[in-house]
């Protein structure tokens, strides 16, 4: 057990680092704008005097490295600084946001996962029949399409013309966890048709390739029943591709929120991301950066270790 | 009953029969798992779920018959050897070449198709379909159909340059790598993991909000996302061919580095190089549609698809298709790009399981 904490510890120690890295760049090209910060916010009309104060106000009369290690240890217990536009503290309006879109890719996963699981078995078993080719194509175009086109076809057909879910998402303190759900059903849809996609074709092909495997056909020369060499032979060793799987397309979640945040008003952190990128509000621009950063290499390392924890011969290198 | 549903019916069982009969297996299971459906279907939805059944299968149809003679066409007009390879292409590979043909030819002859310019105020806002306006006016009182002739040339244009980018950089730099080894290779192939751990319309957004929305600024910070996937394929199918004889051989001959890249590796490589520009092509082209529908790409009055969507949003509360139609000519270019990809990689792959 010993190699294992080992291996996984090492993991851990090189996401740190990644993260340390993309930390250092996010605040890095912040200093990459022409002029700077306070030069952005008041544009070029602004007075030697208003620059100075806001120089002074924001803490730029210190060189970067200072700012940087003061950033840092900011975010690291929570604290992101001040908004330059609202004056409130960051943290205050990402929390709550992040929770919200928490909820969102939630509950995506909570329907895409098994559904994408289960069909992408059945497909790998039907491979080649025409059940598998339709499925081919159908995965495909969910795929390409951009999400805010399956998310307007979703309002028009499913709020406009029939009225059976709202078509945006307005949230309130007061909601019931039904309301809520029946709120954000449409956003959720719209993920999880682009991830069952993406995840039908990962199962597929895990799958597949499991199933080419020596062991597998062994299996079968030797007269197991089919159920049999699915349960005894295929599953233990499908898991790891399969936990990976999952855990990529959480990832996937959680950054491919912003587009359909958007297009459903969604009060997510994707959407104030967005407002931030328009409004060069730079210190949650910063902040929102670092944590889908963070969120996505969690993620990444999740299905690493799952990949080890679950193959014996990632467990024991030579 | 009317005629229509009489015939209907009449047409799906009598087709099972006729699939049954010829032992059509698949065709007779799916005419006929059509016609199970289509009772319950018609007790739920009446005749009209039926005519949506038809016009689906219709067009289907119709899609499968332009593929088909397409391809037949594609096999005539190009060489023997060309049309040898052609004649294996699957239907959806030769509706996917013909969805991009016919792109190509709207987005280099956009002004001669384009009954108005881009951003010429013809009308009211939103007027709706007439004889000289094909789809109507967008929020300004612009010929939508205009708009999104020219955006053909506008989005696709953007995404391809941008495209080319990555490769020129993502290609350079994974055949140098390769080549030479030891600490440049390492080097980057740490850089490329930091990159690639951020994702990409996260890093898009972070840099569009310092540098601005500019057009050049825009490819080049899509270029630069998109690069270190590139160099990462590179690196592994030049990998392999760097360990052959005959590279080892030009190199005993003397030829630089530049002449390994140039004349050895890069024509034993092109096949999933050609692959892999495509799918980053999809990708790349959906980022772009992305960032302009969040008004931080292509800016107005320049026409564009994902602005173009932005732009007319509002219409979709009244009921009306029209912002579906630019976001649906997005959808079907990478549909189209992926499934000749998927013949291409089956080509290559050599999988025939």
């Amino acid at each position: 057990m010993g190699d294992v904490t080992r291996i996984i510890l090492t993991r851990l120690g090189l996401g740190l680092l990644t993260l340390l890295v993309i930390s250092v760049l996010i605040f890095g090209a912040v200093e990459l704008l022409p002029g700077d910060i306070a030069q952005a916010v008041l544009g070029q009309g602004a007075t030697e005097e208003n620059l100075r104060a806001l120089r002074t106000e924001l803490g730029l009369d210190r060189s970067a490295p200072v700012r940087y290690v003061d950033w840092l240890s900011g975010a690291v217990v929570g604290d992101f600084g001040v908004s330059l536009l609202t004056q409130s503290p960051v943290t205050d309006v990402i929390a709550p946001r992040f929770a919200n879109t928490l909820f969102l890719a939630a509950y995506a996963a909570v329907i895409a996962v098994p559904v994408a699981i289960v069909l992408g078995v059945i497909v790998a078993l039907l491979r080649n029949s025409l059940f598998d080719r339709v499925a081919n194509v159908a995965t495909l175009t969910s795929i390409s399409s951009p999400e805010f086109f399956l998310g307007y076809i979703l309002i028009l057909y499913l709020s406009v013309k029939t009225g059976m879910f709202p078509a945006i998402a307005k949230l309130s303190d007061d909601l019931t966890f039904i309301e809520l759900l029946d709120r954000t059903f449409l956003p959720a849809l719209t993920m999880v048709l682009v991830v069952v996609a993406h995840m039908m074709r990962m199962t597929r092909a895990a799958i597949i390739n499991l199933l080419a495997s020596p062991y597998i056909e062994m299996a079968r020369l030797k007269g197991t029943p089919a159920w049999k060499v699915i349960a005894r032979h295929a599953l233990p060793n499908a898991w790891a591709p399969i936990i990976n799987v999952v855990a990529l397309n959480l990832a996937y979640l959680i950054t491919g929120v912003v587009l359909v945040e958007v297009v459903f008003v969604y009060p997510g952190i994707g959407q104030l991301l967005v407002d931030a990128v328009t409004k060069r509000d730079f210190p949650v621009v910063q902040a929102c950066c670092l944590i889908f950063a963070a969120t996505f290499i969690l993620l990444n390392l999740a299905a690493d270790v799952g990949a080890i924890l679950t193959n014996p011969r990632l467990r024991h290198p030579k | 009953m009317n005629y229509f549903v009489i015939g209907y019916y009449a047409l799906l069982i009598g087709g099972s029969c006729l699939a049954a009969y010829f032992k059509k297996r698949e065709i007779f299971l799916v005419l006929f798992s059509l016609t199970l459906a289509s009772f319950v279907m018609g007790i739920v939805g009446g005749q009209d779920a039926l005519w949506a059944v038809t016009i689906a299968a219709g067009l289907l149809a119709l899609a499968g018959g332009t593929a088909y003679a397409f391809r037949e066409f594609l096999v005539i007009v190009s060489g023997a050897q060309t049309a040898k390879v052609l004649r294996t292409a699957p239907l959806t590979a030769s509706f996917g070449m013909f969805v991009i043909f016919t792109y190509a030819v709207l987005g280099i002859f956009a002004p001669a198709i384009a009954p108005f310019g881009e951003s010429d105020v013809i009308s009211q806002a939103f007027a709706p379909p007439d004889e000289v306006m094909l789809l109507g006016a967008d929020q300004l009182g612009r010929d939508m159909f205009s708009r999104l002739v020219y955006g053909a040339r506008n989005t696709v244009g953007l995404a391809l340059v941008a495209t080319a980018l990555a490769f020129v950089i993502g290609v350079l730099l994974g055949m140098v790598a390769a080549v030479k080894g030891g600490w440049f290779d390492q080097f980057m192939g740490r850089v490329i993991d930091v990159v690639m751990s951020i994702p990409g319309l996260i890093f898009a957004l972070l840099l569009l909000s310092i540098f601005g929305t500019n057009l050049v600024i825009l490819v080049i910070i899509i270029g630069l996302i998109y690069a270190p996937r590139v160099f990462r394929l590179t690196r592994a199918v030049a990998g392999n061919v760097v360990v052959m004889d005959y590279i080892e051989a030009a190199g005993l001959r003397g030829e630089g580095m530049w002449y390994l890249i140039r004349k050895e590796i890069l024509p034993n490589s092109t096949a999933p190089l050609i692959a892999e520009f495509g799918l980053e092509f999809c990708f790349v082209f959906l980022l772009v549609a992305g960032l302009s529908f969040l008004g931080l790409g292509v800016q107005p009055p320049t026409a564009d698809w994902g602005s173009m969507v932005r732009e007319n949003a509002t219409l979709i509360s009244f009921g009306e298709i029209t912002p579906l139609i630019p976001a649906a000519a997005i959808a079907l270019l990478t549909v189209s790009v992926n499934f000749v990809v998927d013949w291409m990689l089956f080509r290559s792959s050599g999988l025939k399981e």
